[in-house]
This record gives structure tokens, C-alpha cells and sequence, in this order.
């Protein structure tokens, strides 16, 4: 019995609820929120070293043993994810106290981002797939008030996408808990590994899983339920496009990968084959929207459709090298995406656009900003020697040990376009003149030397942990490993969550 | 529109209203019931109100921001769970005493703490979308 586990909750919830009620006062909003998340950072790196190595943490909410109460779960997938979700948390808050206008914060900015990491940390500890549910009606609840904060007309049109696609997905995975509850009689994730096998009617039990996977496909974006992303990603403030795209579509990764490695896997060769095919329709699709796009958030929210594949594609090929690809894929891809559109709102700042047509020069007058955002960018594309090539490399190998030399070489194409993309940002927005503005030359406000530390700081700091893995992978592989081994062998897991039972 | 109708019934019904709440919230450990119905019921006995009378009104009857029920709500919903910590139990564990052969616990707190959060987040949303008309 373990408190590990719940803290990741308890600590942006209570974050969340001391924001709430100073909000007379914006100063001391930030400061609670800045010290909030430094606090689930710190929590997270405690949860983190306490399961190293092997370890699984529970927690039984209420004092209910497994099967009858909700238990919290920590193996390395979760404290991995819940220990990436504190840095990106930690790394927008700063970041938003330069970014958040004062209209927005007054509306409670700080308190709600704290609301929806409560979610998101809860959906990655719960080892209840009802409590899931509960969680992504959390992260929904914060993330649509997020949205539409202070919104104008763009911002409405691309919450009404988000918010009909979402709910639609809601509801799917309320009824796909539904009946399997009621072809098992259970809800606990461990209890349903051992339950499932005993189903006779494995057709249904076919039929509820790939109810799961459209459920959890429309969270994650998967071809072809993506539209939903693009059409609203590029509407808030940076610092909420960052958060949501960091984090809130892997959330739906970590549910597929967690209910296709622990409860669905009595047929593999359907589900998982039907998986693949997913996969890579996505990471096509994706990097191919991006090329036709001229705005950068556009471009960078395509390209998270298309990183999306990958991460998929290491749970389908279904190997311990795939799963550690996919696990590390995850891990990489939040830290360079959020960057990378951490940088987009540096650009908007000081050139005054996300347009590509409009922007130029950034190179000459801010050198240092074009190699900030060449570290993530090569790092998405999969150049060594940073995090992506890494990422790639495995899952590049453990599709070719598999002989799927069709799935090698999209992952190949893919990585090429997504670099082709990425320079052709590069080029337009950094490398070629600065066209001559047409109206409104002083439209880039100038920012102050605070402001730009407070958006400089977050930046820095990822550029320099994704070199960092880049430079020396062992730790993260590592720790992949741990989470792929106990994904694909869930008895400790299981014994772990109901204790004595085999 | 002032209705004499609807502003009669309501300043009858409303005491009526928020006791049976009450009743609910109470009656919701092991009865059909509970913190989430007792705060609707709540929550629409100031709704209706409000509509008889003013929003304006509603607040001066409620003396606080409604957002500052949430917030109460949530922080006495959070602290309940704590109360066996020192114990080392896990979170939301229960912890009861017996006054006088009555049982108390802290499942109870916890409804008081969803109590107070719906009455809080409705009425948030109902006065401020009054208040806009």
C-alpha cells in the first residue's frame, strides 16, 4: 500500500483548488501555479525512482480490496508518462505567465491547466476502466474550458469540432465499458486480464475491443478519425496548443496501449493487424496534410497525426522491441512537440505571424531562436544524434526483424517528408529575406527582456533534455524497456493489483 | 416578466425545497440519494428563484460567489479522504465515529463536498447566464 501513486492527483488537484479560490488575485494565481507544478514534478520524480526497476506500486482507494474498489496503478509506463506529464506541466506554466493574456488568466487560465493535469495524470495511474472513463471526462471538462477561453470566432469554431468529435468518443467508450462489464462482471484492468480469457463468445469479445480502439482512436487521432485535430489545434494560445498537444492525444495512445497489451489480447492476429494497417494510414495521411499546409501550428498539428502512426505501429508489430520503440516514441515525441510549438509562439511574437508566406529573416535578428528550433525539428524528422533517430531506429528494426519491410519502408518515407516539412519551415520562416509587410509593418510587438526569459526559459530547457536523450538514450531505453517487459508479461501487473490471486 | 404566480409558489416552495435536498444529501450513504442529487435539488430551488425573482436577488440570498461553493466544495470533498492518512490507510479511506449511536463518517463529508460543488458549478452557470439576458 503505497500514497505514490494517488499524489500525482492530489497534488494539481489541491493546486488547482488554492488557484480557484485566490481568484481575486492573478499575482498570487501564478505563484500558487508555479509552485503547484514544481510540486507535481518533484512527486513524479519520487514516483518514478520508487518503480524503477521493476517495481509496481498500488494504492486501493478507500481502503476496497482489488476487484471491488478503484485501485491506482504505477508501473514504468505510467510513472514514465506521469514523470513526462510534470516536466511538460512545469514547462507551459512558465511559459504561459509570458504568453496568457490578462483577460484569459482572469477567466481562471492557471487553475484550469492545473484541473487538466489532475486528468491527465489520473487517466495515466488508473487501473480502472470505468475511473478511466471518469478521467477523460475530466481532461474533456478543463480541456473545452481551455479552448474556448476568451475565445473569438476562429477559437469557437475549432472548440465546436473538438468538443462533437470527443463526445462522440465519450459515449463510444462508455458503452464499450458497458458490455464488457457485462460479459465479465469486472472493471479492474488486472481483473479483467485474467476475466477475458474465460469469455466464450470471443467474436463479441472482438467486437468490444475494436469499440475500444475506435474509442480511444478518435483520442489519439488515428486515421481516419483525426479531422477533429487540425481544425481546432491551431486556434488557442500557444501555450494551450502545447499542453494539448504534448499530452492530451498520447493519453489515448497510453489507453490503446494499455487495454491492447493487458485485456485484448486473445486475438491478436485481428486486432492487432487491424491496428497496423491504422498505423500506417495515419503516419501517412498526417505527413502528407502537413506538406499542403502554409501555417506553422497547422503544419506541426498535421505532423502530430503522422507521429501518432508511429507510436501505434509499435503496439501493433506487438514485439518487446516494438513495444519499447513505441514506449520511447511516446516519450521523445511529447517533449519535442510541445518545443516545437513553444518556438511557433516565440515566432508569432517577435515577427507578429504563423504564416509562412509572412514570415522571413527570423535567422539574421534571431539566430539563437533558428537553432533552438532546428533541435526539435531534426529531432521529429529522426536525424542523429537526437531523440528522434532513437525512436525511429528502433522501431525501424523491430518492423525489420519481423520482415515487414512494406511497414519499413513507410516508416522510412514518413521520416523523410517530415523532413522535407520541417525545412521547408525552416527555409520560409528563418532562412529566406523577410518579404516587405504589406499592411501594418510594426505588427511584431516588441517584447520585453522579462517576458522573453519567462519564454525562452521552457524552451531551453526541453531543447536541451531532448539533445540530452539524443546524446545519451540509456536511461530512457531503459526505462522502455521496463515498461514494454512488464507490458507484454502483465502477471506482475496483475499481482501487483489483486494481490495474492496467481 | 415577474409572474405572481411563479414568485408565490417559489417563496413557498423553496424552504421545502432545500430541506428536502438536505434530506437527500443525508439519506445518500446507503439510500438512493446522495450528494450530486441533493445539490441539483438545491441547485434548482435557487434556479427557480432565480427566474421568479432576480439573479441579483438569488446572490444576496446566497451571501457568497457561487464559485466559492466549488472551490469549498472541492477542497472539503479532497480533505476528506485524508483523514486516515496518518494512519497510514489509503486515500478516501472512511473514518466514523458514533455520538450517541449515530454514525458519522467521512463518506459524509465527502457528499457535502459534492454537495457544495453542484450547487456551486450550477448556479455559476445559471446566474451568469441570467444575469447576461
Amino acid at each position: 500500500m503505497s500514497w505514490w501513486p494517488v499524489l500525482p492527483i492530489l497534488v494539481p488537484l489541491t493546486t488547482a483548488i488554492l488557484g480557484f479560490a485566490a481568484m481575486r488575485s492573478l499575482r498570487a494565481q501564478k505563484v500558487i501555479s508555479i509552485i503547484g507544478a514544481a510540486a507535481l514534478l518533484v512527486v513524479s520524480i519520487g514516483l518514478l525512482d520508487r518503480v524503477w526497476g521493476g517495481g509496481i506500486l498500488v494504492a486501493q482507494m478507500g481502503n476496497w480490496p482489488a476487484p471491488f474498489g478503484i485501485s491506482l496503478v504505477a508501473d514504468a509506463l505510467s510513472a514514465a508518462m506521469v514523470f513526462i506529464t510534470g516536466v511538460i506541466g512545469i514547462a507551459v506554466a512558465v511559459y504561459s505567465l509570458a504568453d496568457i493574456d490578462r483577460r484569459r488568466n482572469a477567466f481562471a487560465f492557471h487553475p484550469l491547466l492545473h484541473v487538466l493535469l489532475t486528468g491527465v495524470c489520473g487517466a495515466f495511474l488508473t487501473g480502472d476502466l470505468f475511473n478511466l472513463y471518469v478521467w477523460f471526462e475530466v481532461m474533456l471538462i478543463a480541456s473545452f474550458a481551455l479552448l474556448v477561453l476568451g475565445g473569438g470566432r476562429a477559437q469557437l469554431d475549432g472548440a465546436v469540432k473538438y468538443v462533437a468529435l470527443n463526445l462522440i468518443s465519450t459515449l463510444l467508450l462508455l458503452s464499450a465499458v458497458g458490455l464488457l462489464y457485462g460479459m465479465t462482471g469486472t472493471l479492474n484492468m488486472a481483473d479483467l486480464h485474467l476475466k477475458v480469457q474465460e469469455v466464450e463468445n470471443t467474436g463479441l469479445l472482438t467486437a468490444v475491443a475494436v469499440l475500444f480502439a475506435v474509442a480511444f482512436g478518435i483520442k489519439s487521432a488515428v486515421f481516419p478519425l483525426f479531422f477533429w485535430l487540425p481544425a481546432s489545434y491551431h486556434t488557442p494560445p500557444v501555450a494551450i496548443s502545447a499542453f494539448f498537444s504534448a499530452l492530451l492525444t498520447k493519453v489515448g495512445v497510453y489507453a490503446l496501449i494499455r487495454t491492447f497489451t493487458l485485456i485484448f489480447t486473445h486475438d491478436v492476429g485481428y486486432t492487432h493487424t487491424a491496428l497496423l494497417a491504422v498505423a500506417a494510414l495515419t503516419m501517412i495521411t498526417g505527413v502528407l496534410g502537413a506538406a499542403a499546409q502554409n501555417e506553422i501550428r497547422r503544419i506541426l498539428s498535421f505532423h502530430i497525426v503522422s507521429q501518432i502512426g508511429y507510436m501505434v505501429l509499435g503496439l501493433a508489430l506487438f514485439t518487446p522491441l516494438a513495444l519499447i520503440g513505441a514506449v520511447f516514441y511516446i516519450l521523445h515525441h511529447i517533449i519535442v512537440k510541445a518545443n516545437l510549438f513553444l518556438i511557433s509562439g516565440v515566432v508569432n511574437r517577435t515577427a507578429g505571424s504563423f504564416d509562412l508566406d509572412a514570415l522571413g529573416g527570423l535567422y539574421k535578428s534571431r539566430p539563437f531562436l533558428g537553432v533552438l528550433f532546428l533541435i526539435p525539428a531534426l529531432s521529429l524528422a529522426g536525424l542523429p544524434p537526437l531523440s528522434g533517430f532513437w525512436a525511429k531506429l528502433i522501431l525501424i528494426k523491430a518492423s525489420l526483424e519481423l520482415e515487414a519491410y512494406v511497414i519499413c519502408a513507410i516508416v522510412l518515407l514518413v521520416g523523410l517528408l517530415t523532413l522535407f516539412s520541417m525545412t521547408k519551415i525552416w527555409h520560409e520562416a528563418f532562412w529566406k529575406p523577410r518579404p516587405v509587410p504589406r499592411e501594418n509593418p510594426f505588427a511584431a510587438a516588441v517584447v520585453g527582456r522579462r517576458e522573453m526569459a519567462l519564454l525562452m526559459t521552457p524552451i531551453v530547457a526541453l531543447a536541451s533534455l531532448t539533445v540530452a536523450i539524443g546524446l545519451y538514450a540509456e536511461p530512457l531505453m531503459d526505462l522502455s524497456a521496463q515498461a514494454a517487459a512488464q507490458l507484454l508479461d502483465p502477471s506482475d501487473y496483475v499481482r501487483a493489483v489483486l494481490g495474492g490471486v496467481p | 416578466m415577474r409572474s405572481l404566480i411563479l414568485s408565490t409558489a417559489v417563496h413557498l416552495l423553496f424552504g421545502l425545497m432545500i430541506l428536502f435536498s438536505l434530506f437527500l444529501l443525508l439519506r445518500g450513504h446507503n439510500l438512493p440519494g446522495g450528494g450530486f442529487v441533493g445539490g441539483l435539488v438545491a441547485a434548482i430551488a435557487f434556479t427557480l428563484f432565480a427566474i421568479a425573482d432576480s439573479a441579483a436577488a438569488v446572490r444576496r440570498v446566497l451571501r457568497i460567489d457561487p464559485r466559492y461553493l466549488v472551490v469549498a466544495g472541492l477542497a472539503v470533498a479532497l480533505l476528506s479522504g485524508l483523514f486516515k492518512a496518518a494512519a497510514g490507510m489509503p486515500y478516501l479511506t472512511g473514518a466514523w465515529v458514533h455520538p450517541g449511536g449515530l454514525p458519522l463518517g467521512t463518506p459524509l463529508l465527502f457528499d457535502v463536498g459534492v454537495y457544495l460543488t453542484v450547487v456551486g458549478s450550477v448556479l455559476t452557470l445559471v446566474l451568469t447566464m441570467e444575469e447576461e439576458r
